[in-house]
């Protein structure tokens, strides 16, 4: 299939990576949706032909130069969480509202998981499960913020 | 494989600087996105500055004419007691103190990491900030640059929990380590002995020590001591003096050799 529009891929995770770093109140830092992850769920989805476990690494890469966090930290986690979306896009898509929610919630888990992971490599503890709210307000998110990507996207043909 | 490729690169960045120059060079990758996300409070900013009456302008401008008259006569002063400093330098064979500039820079973001406290401001090696330059507001300390890229870099708090200083009490000169704690508003002094000479109300200085930061720049003021004589040492609590987390203007020390 011919590339078209690829463009308004690029886009959002501009767009995605701008709101990655736009500055929140202290409080609320740690309910920062991971904007990121959550493109990758969608586009690897949406495309999975296309989009694999490069790209998102190399999404993960650019956030960690731009969020000035250990390199290859978000490139590792987004790569896995890609991995883990490509393995099971047939049922993302075949799930109910409610049930791709949970399971956003499961796959942006497993990439705080890894987030914390290195975290508490370069020595910051992590109070409790506290790493796991973006994981929570990612899958609230979700049911917003698709349903119009969806629509841009197919209004565009974005193949 | 390239699970691989980013576990090996987590592993180099972690345990290693091979990666530091990499970083200054892309860093400046990173400053239009704070730039950008910064551009509606700075709209805010403009706005509330057009939006003055004329009372009001008035009113600041006579409350600053004041204020440069007050720091003009403190001037006055300060330029005797260097003279005489230097004078009584001389007599004592000291070192001579080194020469330092101030630049001005604007923080344009903060790091979205709620673990770390990293400010990014908008001057980096092209107009002479380097890593490990002091940054500074009007208040005291506030941190140190620890990535300088070309024309941004991003400055350690001195509240994080992993940035330790080298300080001096102004009251006896009793020498200590601040540590940060990762609360804004509070650092540590670390193995100071119980029967240390502090108390409440102390204002601590940069000592100079350890050659990061230059001496004699004010860093905070102790809260509150508790000595447990069950335990060697004190536990003192220290208010920072620089605004952490509301300076939006920042000063860059930068020595020149």
């Amino acid at each position: 299939m011919e590339a078209h529009n690829r463009w308004f891929i690029l886009f959002t995770f501009v767009v995605g990576l701008l709101l990655s770093v736009m500055p929140l109140p202290l409080d609320w830092q740690w309910f920062r949706p991971a904007f990121s992850a959550l493109l990758v769920i969608f586009w690897t989805t949406r495309m999975p032909q296309d989009l694999g476990v490069g790209v998102a690494w190399v999404v993960g890469l650019v956030e960690d130069i731009i969020t000035g966090a250990t390199l290859g930290a978000h490139a590792l986690s987004l790569a896995v969480l890609a991995y883990f979306s490509l393995l099971t896009y047939q049922r993302t898509r075949a799930f109910n509202p409610g049930q791709q929610l949970m399971w956003v919630f499961v796959l942006v888990g497993i990439n705080q998981l890894l987030d914390n992971w290195v975290h508490s490599l370069s020595g910051k503890s992590v109070p409790g499960l506290v790493f796991l709210w973006p994981a929570l307000t990612t899958a609230l998110l979700w049911p917003l913020v698709t349903p119009w990507l969806q629509q841009v996207a197919g209004r565009l043909q974005v193949r | 494989m390239l699970g691989l490729a980013a576990v090996a690169l987590i592993v180099i960045s972690l345990y290693t600087d091979w990666l530091q120059p990499v970083r200054e060079r892309v860093a400046s990758l990173a400053a239009p996105f704070y730039w950008l996300t910064g551009a509606p409070s700075r709209v805010g900013d403009w706005a509330g500055e057009q939006l003055r009456t004329r009372e009001e302008l008035l009113e600041e401008n006579s409350r600053l004419q004041h204020q440069v008259l007050l720091l003009e006569q403190q001037t006055q002063l300060l330029a005797a007691v260097k003279a005489e400093n230097t004078q009584l330098k001389e007599l004592m064979n000291s070192a001579e103190s080194v020469d330092q500039k101030v630049l001005v820079a604007q923080v344009i973001g903060v790091s979205p990491d709620p673990l770390e406290h990293v400010l990014i401001i908008d001057k980096g090696r092209d107009d002479g900030v380097r890593q490990g330059t002091a940054i500074m507001d009007a208040a005291g300390l506030l941190g140190q640059v620890i990535e300088a890229g070309s024309s941004s870099s991003r400055v350690l708090l001195i509240t994080d929990a992993n940035h330790a200083l080298p300080v001096q009490v102004l009251r006896n000169s009793v020498r200590a380590v601040a540590e940060g704690t990762g609360d804004l508003y509070r650092l540590k002094l670390r193995h100071l002995a119980n029967t240390s000479d502090i108390r409440e109300g102390d204002l601590l200085l940069s000592s100079g020590l350890g050659g990061r930061f230059p001496a004699g720049y004010p860093v905070g003021e102790v809260i509150s001591v508790e000595r447990d004589p069950g335990r060697a040492f004190a536990d003192v609590d220290v208010q920072p003096r620089g605004m952490m987390n509301r300076s939006r203007f920042v000063l860059a020390v930068i020595v020149q050799d």
